[in-house]
């Protein structure tokens, strides 16, 4: 099981890289009482019957790993949100995207550490296979959008590590919040 | 620290280039595959890539080495996973590479050139063996 929200998020954003999305759209918003969370991508997606297998922990498509029986990652999800009292949804149109949304609620005691967020953009941003990853981040301090093609604009290879650790710090400033006195 | 903007970024970016320029002797000719699967995100791999980025960074090889993601690399028992492409040395895929293994695993095997004894997973066998 994952330990911390980032951790979750990372999983179901790689979900859709791995499923061939061009584009890739990441909602993360917090405010007093929840961390709402959607994934939206324009990958293979699945149908009712593979969408209601994704869900079952002992399923997997076996493509990856011929002889597994297990595939983990939304069943985690799943759980975490049900022991939480939280919100969970799933859409999925085969051959046009999933839309996966979760909401935890902080109020309750068995809401997961939030964990690293900067290094949690970090790692959705320089996933391999999606052209597009658009990240929107709203909480009651700060908002901001991050777009891979303008991040790799700016800094070139996103896998150059003087790249990542440039990106990095960037992504640590956009946590600051908006020194709106400036403006 | 204030919020960076684009410009602000693309200018930290030179720097960096040009601190590497001076130093730069050879291409970038390291690879590091950090497993993101769902077995490896459990195990701490972010943490890993994380302590990755800043090991190599202290060590001065960021202008050699490349580091990717990838999705589960079939060794979920010893997650967190980290293959390592070194020009001269057997590919190798690390298991529990942990955040705290991490700069051991940049000190031995990027610096030092040795492999790191006790997470040798994969690869080096088969290597050895074809010779």
């Amino acid at each position: 099981m994952h330990y911390e929200i980032v951790d979750f998020v990372i999983d179901i954003a790689q979900n859709s890289c791995e499923a061939g999305a061009k584009t890739v759209e990441v909602f993360f918003e917090e405010d007093g009482k929840g961390i709402g969370i959607r994934v939206v991508d324009d990958g293979k997606g699945m149908d009712a019957e593979e969408l209601a297998r994704g869900l079952d922990p002992f399923v997997t498509d076996g493509r990856k790993h011929p002889g597994r029986r297990v595939g983990l990652g939304l069943p985690f999800l799943k759980q975490a949100i049900d022991i939480n009292g939280g919100q969970f949804s799933i859409r999925s149109e085969k051959g046009r995207g999933t839309d996966v949304a979760f909401r935890f609620d902080k109020e309750q005691v068995d809401c997961p550490p939030l964990g690293d967020v900067p290094g949690m953009m970090l790692s959705i941003l320089c996933l391999p296979g999606a052209q597009e990853m658009i990240i929107r981040r709203k909480t009651g301090q700060v908002s901001y959008e991050l777009r891979k093609s303008e991040l790799a604009e700016a800094l070139g290879n996103l896998e150059e590590v003087s790249s990542l650790a440039a990106l990095k710090q960037y992504l640590r400033s956009q946590e600051e919040g908006e020194e709106l006195w400036q403006g | 620290m204030a919020r960076m903007t684009l410009d602000e970024l693309r200018a930290l970016r030179d720097t960096k280039r040009q601190d590497l320029a001076r130093r730069d002797v050879e291409g970038k000719d390291i690879q590091i595959i950090v497993g993101m699967g769902t077995c490896g995100i459990a195990a701490g791999a972010k943490l890993t890539f994380d302590a990755l980025v800043d090991s190599i960074q202290k060590h001065g090889l960021e202008n050699r080495v490349l580091i990717r993601q990838t999705g589960c690399m079939g060794l979920c028992y010893v997650e967190p996973t980290v293959e390592v492409a070194f020009p001269g040395m057997p590919t190798v895929i690390y298991g529990k590479m942990t955040q705290d293994t991490a700069e051991e695993l940049v000190q031995k095997h990027l610096v030092e050139h040795s492999l790191l004894d006790n997470h040798i997973f994969d690869r080096p066998a088969a290597d050895i063996l074809k010779k």
